[in-house]
């Protein structure tokens, strides 16, 4: 194709035709479509995107542009912004561009900042929570005085979060900056292209969409290895021999989890197994930045021939390199396995190369299907609920920060925001409302002041000096709360990364775990950070991550219950036929039409054991809401695990009739009453909390400290329930939960396709399907009934222990 | 009632299930660390802006026990206001559910560091305060006699079994003193791990964990008579 002389500039034709590259056709049409408002780009990994978006800022600027912010680009990682600089000054430099290119990220220098307000480059790379900041400043308008272009690069992942409500937000404020502000999104083959044009487009304006050309079919396929995947658990080191192999006979090699533990334990043990010595590192979100760093730098450089890797990569820095992805486990979605496989052969009309490592014998079944789903273009998704209010309500609090507004002209540039087109204004009101007093039912208090209105009626900070604490408490990232892991300073002090504060209580000097590929040793805990030595225990544990874990797509599980209810499993390596077999004899297999349920004792607890197959999230669910009614009915559950096919519940006495308790409209109905109560919506609330400013993560001159003086988020919670029931954070709380986390309705879609159709199995002990949920981690405790009687019994066995039980048995009767 | 009783110093006291201390024999009901007003305090001095509503549920907690207990006494052990100003400029409703719980009975006001000045209530407002073998005040002191009675750490007690963990309120005892947990709504808690805890606790300390029914548990795990100072 040959694109009109006057879209494409001879310097940037040169260039091309130097390096013997040719325009990609959708690179072509970008530069053609630059004068359109907002378009979004499509196209498949390695398709050569970034560029794509930045062709027409090149163009325009020229070799001799003037001063002042051109093109703004957002990006959801930091190291991408600064990959992004670096592989943009090279073409900048050869075409002889005088071009000024920065990023700012967290990590940028506050010198660099200052500087980067009063003379801002041509160019501009930064994240949403950057970008939240700049706007925040009282001279944001000039800043971004001038600014003509915004690029929002991997728009498909941003749009899955709060920070893609954020950057909405923001970039609707930069519309109202700037008339004339053009945006482009770049994005990874989605499921639902107009989808996110609309999350993209500056309402009521559309937003144009180019698809690029999806190339070549991928190569992928199920690794045969001779060792079959074990019954339970996994991680996939049964495949280290075969893997090892791969890797041998690739250029470079991307290994993915879908957990960092099992990232961990697949990584140490692929070391041991690596006779070769072949440089293999590992990767994830909880390492510490230095130890991300120094594999990302190796492996720009190509000195690595494999990273074993968790969705910390599933973004990112082009390596060209890459010629083999291997994914490890199911891949639970096929759109986010098809963008992994992209990662293989970054390089236009070239098929990418990958693996899929099943790691144990269910995952057979689901790699099976995700396989067919692939080879169909069967791409799932759930449809983007709106846009988060307590994001809203932070977003209030910047703005007031930025200087005074009108409260209508706000409600209308929000609702310009692809996630916010359908906000009510009651809705805006009241988040308002909350930012300004808090938004209590209970008015008594002029203290309750945050905003006020001015004579003219524009909202204003009630003290100019809390603009400090917001703009630090920007951002919608909310962690679970963590603690950082050093070396001991004898040892070097070197940070290794980060570890739950949950799994931290739980250790005591000595414990060995793994992190970053070593075995530490617990040493103690010293101003919140974990102290460790290497350790060359054999033996150590695993800290737990409770990080984004996806469910199995809606799509994908009805394939997994197709197969079974054809029960032509020729298919199937024969270890996992041999298996569901086995399941079928011992108990049966479930099929679309019944809900299989099985009963049977181990270790003392009973268990009961629904296969839903709804997802991750609806199963916790149900696994909230059958506990809730086993407590009501004094079964005493303890606990349960869910997984995305099924939900594992234990407790002290045998369930008889579950389908009692799965009875549908008990179910729904205890649902609303339920909600309230559970643990799923305090953590919900947390991050809500945090979001919107109730909880404040840091203040200005405060050191961050977890003493007396900070209390639960738990507390606010049980406050806000009892004595003002209709708050809106309480709102807001629902509707999050309601969006991920709960899911409710992948159980009524469960519930309406059963029919009531539930076949109860009791067994004399745990089945072959049940066997992997004993593995699972995220086990979920209940605080019930028999809550108590474990502290009961233990208090007895501790005291007796510690040799106290003479002293105080004798008192632990009813008293006063 | 479930309680757990135990013995300081001769006196036979009850730890109540919301974490007041009953002394049945001299009908004194003793709470630790109110932080009335707390809200109120934080939002004043430009913080977020939480529910108002710690005062009534700290207040409704308070009188259940004295409903409960009806003490001859009240004695609370400092901290009782979040500030002295929070004291003074308590509402209406609150100030008036107050006067009413302190009718017809002895009340002490221990003073604690978030409230050293005059609160302007009724009662004695006291440093610290001694009945029979027991002194009460605000901070433990090292090298207090026998019989201590204090809160200001807000103890709390973390603890994994079977593979949960739970995190509970507590009272700590050692036969010498005992620590209160904090009483008011919207209080957080300092593990009792902690080295200052550590430190002024003897060896065979008692942890009893607030919750339906009161439970002792040792307060440092079987094996370690105390802590090395290395953390934990």
């Amino acid at each position: 194709m040959t694109a009109p002389p006057s879209a494409l500039p001879p310097v940037i034709a040169d260039w091309f035709a130097a390096r013997d590259w040719s325009v990609h056709p959708h690179q072509h049409a970008m530069l053609e479509r630059a004068a359109v408002p907002a378009l979004l780009l499509i196209a498949p990994t390695g398709g050569g995107k970034t560029l794509a978006g930045f062709l027409p800022t090149l163009a325009e600027l020229g070799a001799n542009p003037a001063p002042g912010l051109h093109t703004l680009y957002i990006s959801p990682l930091k190291a991408l912004a600064a990959d992004i600089r670096r592989n943009l000054a090279t073409p900048i430099a050869e075409m002889g561009l005088n071009i000024r290119v920065e990023d700012r990220t967290g990590d940028t220098s506050q010198t660099r900042r200052r500087r980067q307000r009063a003379d801002p480059p041509h160019i501009l790379l930064t994240t949403p929570e950057s970008l939240a900041l700049l706007l925040s400043y009282e001279d944001a308008p000039r800043i971004f005085a001038g600014l003509e272009r915004v690029i929002v690069d991997e728009t498909h992942a941003l749009a899955e979060s709060r920070r893609g409500d954020q950057l909405m937000l923001g970039l609707a404020r930069l519309s109202a900056l700037c008339p004339g502000l053009r945006r482009v999104g770049l994005s990874a083959t989605v499921e639902d292209p107009p989808a996110l044009a609309h999350f993209l487009a500056p309402h009521p304006d559309p937003c144009a969409v180019l698809i690029a050309d999806s190339g070549p079919a991928p190569d992928i396929t199920m690794l045969d290895t001779p060792t079959p995947p074990p019954w339970a658990g996994g991680g996939g080191r049964h495949a280290i021999p075969a893997i090892l192999d791969q890797i041998a006979r690739h250029r470079t090699t991307l290994i993915f989890h879908n957990t960092r533990a099992q990232a961990e334990l697949f990584f140490r043990d692929l070391w041991l197994a690596n006779a070769d010595n072949l440089p293999i590192a590992i990767h994830h979100g909880s390492l510490s930045r230095e130890a991300r760093e120094k594999v990302e730098n190796t492996m720009v450089t190509g000195g690595l021939r494999a990273v074993v890797c968790t969705g910390s990569l599933d973004l990112g820095i082009d390596w060209g390199d890459v010629d083999l992805v291997i994914q490890v486990g199911a891949p639970k979605n096929v759109k986010r396995l098809v963008q992994r496989i992209g990662r293989a052969n970054h390089r236009y009309n070239a098929p990418s190369r990958a693996l899929l490592v099943p790691a144990n014998r269910f995952e057979v079944v689901e790699c099976l299907a995700a396989l067919e789903a692939v080879r169909e273009g069967d791409l799932d998704g759930e449809p983007r609920g709106p846009g988060a209010r307590d994001v809203l309500c932070q977003h209030i609090l910047a703005t007031a920060a930025a200087g005074p507004f009108n409260a209508d002209t706000l409600f209308a540039e929000v609702t310009r925001a692809g996630p916010y087109t359908a906000l009510s204004r009651p809705q805006f009101d009241a988040c308002l409302e909350f930012a300004a007093t808090g938004g209590y039912a209970l008015r008594t208090y002029d203290r309750w002041q945050r905003l006020m209105q001015d004579a003219d009626g524009r909202w204003r900070l009630r003290d100019p000096r809390i603009a400090q604490t917001i703009r630090m408490n920007l951002g919608t990232i909310v962690d679970a709360e963590t603690l950082k892991v050093r070396l001991k300073p004898s040892r070097g002090g070197a940070p290794l990364g980060e570890v739950e504060e949950a799994f931290a209580a739980t250790l005591t000097h000595g414990d060995t775990f793994l992190i970053g590929g070593q075995v530490v040793r617990y040493e103690g805990l010293r101003e919140m950070v974990v102290e460790v030595t290497r350790s060359p225990a054999r033996e150590p544990r695993i800290a737990v991550f409770t990080g984004t874990r996806f469910a199995t797509s809606t799509r994908l599980a009805d394939r997994i219950l197709a197969l079974f209810r054809e029960g032509d499993f020729s298919a199937l390596p024969s270890h996992t036929a041999d298996w569901l077999a086995l399941q079928g004899r011992v108990s049966r297999l479930p099929t679309p039409e019944r809900l299989l349920v099985e009963t049977f004792p181990r270790d003392g607890r009973h268990h009961l054991c629904v296969y839903g197959f709804a997802g991750r999230n609806a199963q916790r669910t149900l696994g909230l809401l059958l506990s809730q009614r086993m407590e009501d009915a004094g079964l005493a559950p303890l606990g349960f695990v869910a997984t995305d096919y099924a939900t594992l519940i234990w407790g002290l006495e045998e369930i008889t009739a579950p389908a009692n308790l799965l009875e549908s409209n008990a179910l729904t109905a205890a649902f609303e009453g339920w909600l309230a109560r559970n643990a799923v919506m305090k953590r919900t609330f947390r991050t809500s909390a945090v979001i919107a400013g109730l909880i404040e993560r840091n203040q200005p001159g405060k050191r961050k400290s977890g003493r007396q003086a900070t209390f639960s988020s738990d507390i606010l919670y049980d406050t806000l329930m009892k004595y003002d029931p209709g708050h809106v954070m309480l709102d807001i709380t629902r509707e999050e939960a309601m969006k991920g986390l709960v899911d409710f309705g992948r159980i009524e879609a469960m519930l309406a396709r059963v029919q009531g159709r539930i076949d109860h199995i009791a067994c004399p002990r745990a089945t072959p399907l049940a066997a992997p949920l004993f593995l699972e981690a995220g086990r979920i405790p209940l605080k019930g009934m028999a809550e108590q009687r474990l502290i009961d019994e233990a208090a007895a066995r501790l005291m007796e222990e510690a040799g106290l039980g003479q002293a105080h048995a004798h008192h632990a009767e009813k008293g006063v | 009632m479930n309680g757990h009783r135990f013995t300081l110093a001769g006196a036979e006291l009850c730890v109540m299930p919301s974490g007041a201390l009953w002394w049945a024999t001299e009908r004194i009901l003793t709470v630790s660390d109110l932080h009335l007003g707390k809200s109120e305090r934080v939002a004043r001095r430009g913080g977020p802006l939480l529910p108002p509503y710690d005062t009534d549920e700290t207040l409704a907690r308070l009188e259940n026990d004295i409903a409960a207990t009806d003490p001859a006494r009240v004695i609370c052990l400092g901290d009782s206001f979040d500030d002295d100003l929070a004291a003074r400029t308590l509402p209406d409703m609150a100030r008036a559910r107050l006067l009413s719980l302190m009718a017809g009975r002895g009340w002490v006001w221990i003073t604690g560091n978030h409230d050293p000045g005059p609160n302007g209530l009724n009662g004695a407002q006291l440093a610290q305060t001694a009945l029979g073998p027991l002194t009460f005040r605000h901070v433990a002191r090292p090298d207090s006699a026998p019989g201590e009675v204090s809160g200001h750490y807000h103890p709390k007690a973390r603890l994994t079994l079977a593979g949960r963990r739970i995190t509970r309120r507590c009272l700590l005892t050692d036969g010498h003193r005992a620590i209160l947990p904090a009483f008011g709504a919207y209080t957080g808690g300092l593990a009792m791990d902690a080295p200052e805890l550590d430190a002024l606790m003897q060896p065979g300390a008692v942890a009893v964990l607030i919750g339906p029914r009161p439970s002792p548990v040792p307060m440092r795990p079987a094996g370690r008579l105390r802590n090395t100072g290395r953390g934990s």
